[in-house]
C-alpha cells in the first residue's frame, strides 16, 4: 500500500498486478465455499445424509423384530435391497429443499448481486453451483447409500434375506440412489434459479414430484396408466428400486434418462433466466 | 494490462445516452457523463431520482433499454477480473445473512484467486476485525456498510462506485469513511459515490453529477453550483434610512423587503450595486450582507426546477414523492 501512497496524483492507480482473473474452476471453488459456510447447508447435508444412511437400517430392524407378524406374501416379496436405498424417500425431501435454496437464498439476501458482480459473464456462477452441489450431493449420498446397504445386509442376515453387493440389481440400486438424489438436487438448483424465490421454488418441486403423482391417481385409470410412467418422480425412482410394478414405470435406465431430461429444461430455464433478466 | 489499455478511458466510468425502463416506469432517461479518474465524483438527487438504478447499469446488474455503460472503455459483463478493476458498494445489502462476513470475502476473493491474506487486509482495515466471524446477518447497519466497503476494496480497484456510503453511519463512522475516500482518491482513484445529502456531498466530492426524474440536471462543481445559486440569492441591509434606501433601490428587476423596521432584504442587484447606491443618496448603512445560497438550497433550486419540469409529465404523486424527498 506505501508505494500507492507515494504516487503522484495524476497517476493512475494500478495498486498491484492482477492476482488472478475469474475462471471457472476459480468460480467453482468460491462456490464450494459457499456451500460449506452456511450453518443451514451443513445441516441440511447432515439430516439427507443420516436419512439416507439410517432410515433402511432403521425399518429393516423393525421389521426383523416382528418377522414373525408377518404375512407369508410380505415375507416371499421381502426386498432387503429396496429397503437398503429406501432413505432416499426422506433424503429428496431436504436435498430438494437445500437444491432450491443454494440459489434462491442468494437471491432473498442479495448475495446475488455480490455474486454476479465478481463474475459478471453470471453463467459459470450457475455451473459451479450445480457442480459442486451435484459432486457433494452424490458423494454424500452414495457413501450414505452404501453404508444403509451393508448395514440392513447385516440386520436382516437373522432371516436369511440377504443380498450380496453382487447380486443382480443390488450395486445399480444402491448407486442409483444416490443418481437419483443428485439429478434431483440439480433440478432443484435449476427451479430455484427460475423462480428466485424459496417459497415458490420448494413449492414447485413438491408439486412436480409429489402432488403430480396423486393427481394423475385420482383420473381415470386410462389416463393414469398413461401418464403416470412419465411424471418425474415414477420416472426417477426406477433407478432406485430393485423391483417395482412395471405397468407404471418405464425400463430403468429410459426413466431416468427422462428424469434427466426434465433437470435438463429446469437448469436450461435457469440459464437463459439469469442471462436475460436483471438481477 | 495499463499500458495496453486505451489510455482515455482509463479509470473512467462512462455512461452514454442511457435509458432504462422498469415496464412502463422510466428509470433513467437518456443520461450522458462520465466520470473522470482520480477525483471524488458526486452523484446527487433526490430519492428515486435514478442514482442506484445508475450504478446497476454500470455494474452490469441491470442492462439498459438503450445506450451503453461502460468500465475502462468496456461493459462491465466484459471486464475479465472486474474486482480489480472497480470496487462497489451497492445501497442495498448484497451479502447472504448466514454467512461471516469473513467467508463472504473469501468466496468473493476465490472468484478472482486473492489470497486470504488480502481478505484479513481488509478486514482489518474497515475495523471488523472483532466480529469477522460473526454471522453477517446480526450486523447493525453500519458494520454492514464497513463490510460492504472491505468487498469493494477487496481486489485492491482503481475505481471505486459506493451508493450511499455514510447511511447508517454513526458521526465517527461518517468522518471515517470520508476521510477514507479522501485517501483513496489521493492515491489517484477514481471515486464516484451518491448521496441524496448535499451537504455530505460537499464535504468529500470535487465533481458533481446532479440528476432528478432520470435525467440529467447537472454536470459541474460544487463551487460552481453554489455560484450560480447565490446568483439570485438576497443582500441584506441594515440602515436606520430604510425607507430612503427602499425608495432609491425599487425598481423593474429589484425587489425589496423588510422583516424589521431597519432591515431590509434586497433580491435582484449585488451587496455593491447596493453599496452604490446608497452612496449617491447619503444614506448611511449599518450593516451591507450578501446572502451565500446553501448547499442544500442551492440542491434544491436544482432538483426542483426538475420536479417542476417533469411534474405535468409524471403526474402529481411523483412529483409529491421528490418533494417529499428533497
Amino acid at each position: 500500500m506505501s508505494a500507492i501512497a507515494e504516487a503522484p496524483q495524476t497517476q493512475p492507480v494500478r495498486a498491484r498486478p492482477y492476482e488472478g482473473r475469474v475462471t471457472l474452476p476459480h468460480v467453482i471453488k468460491a462456490e464450494w465455499t459457499k456451500l460449506w459456510t452456511l450453518r443451514s447447508t451443513r445441516w441440511s447435508l447432515l439430516v439427507s445424509f443420516i436419512a439416507m444412511a439410517g432410515l433402511g437400517p432403521l425399518v429393516a430392524a423393525v421389521q426383523m423384530s416382528r418377522w414373525s407378524t408377518l404375512s407369508l406374501g410380505d415375507r416371499l416379496t421381502y426386498d432387503s435391497i429396496n429397503t437398503a436405498v429406501g432413505g432416499y424417500h426422506l433424503a429428496q425431501l431436504t436435498i430438494g429443499v437445500l437444491g432450491v435454496l443454494v440459489i434462491s437464498g442468494e437471491y432473498t439476501t442479495g448475495m446475488i448481486k455480490s455474486s454476479l458482480m465478481a463474475v459478471p459473464r453470471r453463467l459459470p456462477v450457475l455451473w459451479a453451483k450445480i457442480l459442486v452441489f451435484a459432486v457433494v450431493t452424490f458423494a454424500l449420498m452414495l457413501l450414505a447409500s452404501l453404508i444403509s446397504f451393508f448395514a440392513v445386509q447385516a440386520i436382516v442376515t437373522q432371516h436369511h434375506v440377504q443380498h450380496g453387493i453382487g447380486d443382480p440389481g443390488a450395486l445399480r440400486t444402491v448407486v442409483g440412489g444416490a443418481l437419483y438424489l443428485t439429478v434431483l438436487a440439480v433440478m432443484c438448483v435449476g427451479i430455484g434459479g427460475i423462480l428466485r424465490n424459496t417459497a415458490g421454488g420448494i413449492a414447485t418441486f413438491v408439486f412436480l414430484l409429489f402432488v403430480l403423482p396423486g393427481i394423475s391417481a385420482i383420473l381415470p385409470s386410462s389416463v393414469n396408466n398413461a401418464i403416470s410412467p412419465y411424471l418425474p418422480l415414477n420416472a426417477a425412482t426406477t433407478v432406485a428400486s430393485h423391483r417395482f410394478d412395471n405397468t407404471h414405470h418405464l425400463a430403468i435406465w429410459a426413466g431416468f434418462a427422462l428424469f434427466c431430461g426434465y433437470a435438463l429444461v429446469a437448469v436450461v430455464g435457469a440459464a437463459i433466466s439469469l442471462l436475460r433478466r436483471d438481477a | 494490462m495499463v499500458a495496453a489499455r486505451a489510455a482515455d478511458n482509463l479509470n473512467m466510468i462512462e455512461i452514454e445516452h442511457v435509458t432504462k425502463r422498469y415496464g412502463e416506469k422510466v428509470a433513467v432517461e437518456d443520461l450522458t457523463f462520465s466520470v473522470k479518474p482520480g477525483v471524488v465524483t458526486g452523484f446527487l438527487g433526490p430519492n428515486g431520482a435514478g442514482k442506484s438504478t445508475t450504478m446497476r447499469l454500470i455494474l452490469g446488474l441491470d442492462r439498459p433499454t438503450s445506450g451503453t455503460a461502460t468500465v475502462n472503455g468496456k461493459p462491465y459483463r466484459d471486464l475479465p477480473a472486474p474486482l480489480h478493476e472497480i470496487g462497489a458498494l451497492l445501497e442495498a445489502r448484497a451479502i447472504h445473512t448466514g454467512r461471516s462476513a469473513y467467508h463472504h470475502l473469501v468466496a468473493m476473493a476465490e472468484t478472482h484467486g486473492i489470497g486470504r491474506k488480502r481478505v484479513q487486509e481488509v478486514i482489518d482495515l474497515v475495523g471488523l476485525t472483532e466480529v469477522a466471524r460473526k454471522r453477517a446477518g446480526g450486523f447493525s447497519l453500519g458494520m454492514g456498510q464497513r463490510l460492504g466497503i472491505a468487498s469493494a476494496l477487496l481486489g485492491d480497484p482503481s475505481i471505486l462506485i459506493l451508493d450511499e456510503p455514510a447511511n447508517g453511519l454513526d458521526p465517527e463512522g461518517i468522518l471515517w469513511i470520508r476521510n477514507l475516500l479522501k485517501g483513496l482518491a489521493a492515491e489517484g482513484r477514481t471515486v464516484f459515490l451518491s448521496s441524496h445529502l448535499m451537504a455530505e456531498m460537499a464535504q468529500t466530492a470535487d465533481h458533481l453529477i446532479v440528476i432528478g426524474r432520470g435525467r440529467l440536471i447537472a454536470d459541474t462543481t460544487v463551487a460552481e453550483i453554489v455560484a450560480q445559486a447565490s446568483k439570485d440569492a438576497a443582500v441584506l441591509v441594515r440602515t436606520p434610512q430604510a425607507a430612503e434606501l427602499r425608495e432609491a433601490l425599487v425598481g423593474k428587476t429589484v425587489t425589496v423587503t423588510s422583516a424589521e423596521r431597519e432591515l431590509l432584504e434586497v433580491h435582484g442587484l449585488t451587496s455593491a450595486e447596493v453599496g452604490t447606491t446608497a452612496a449617491r443618496h447619503g444614506i448611511v448603512l449599518h450593516e451591507l450582507v450578501p446572502q451565500k445560497a446553501s448547499l442544500e438550497q442551492a440542491f434544491m433550486g436544482l432538483t426542483g426546477g426538475a420536479v417542476e419540469y417533469h411534474a405535468g409529465m409524471f403526474g402529481e404523486e411523483n412529483a409529491e414523492e421528490i418533494e417529499v424527498a428533497a
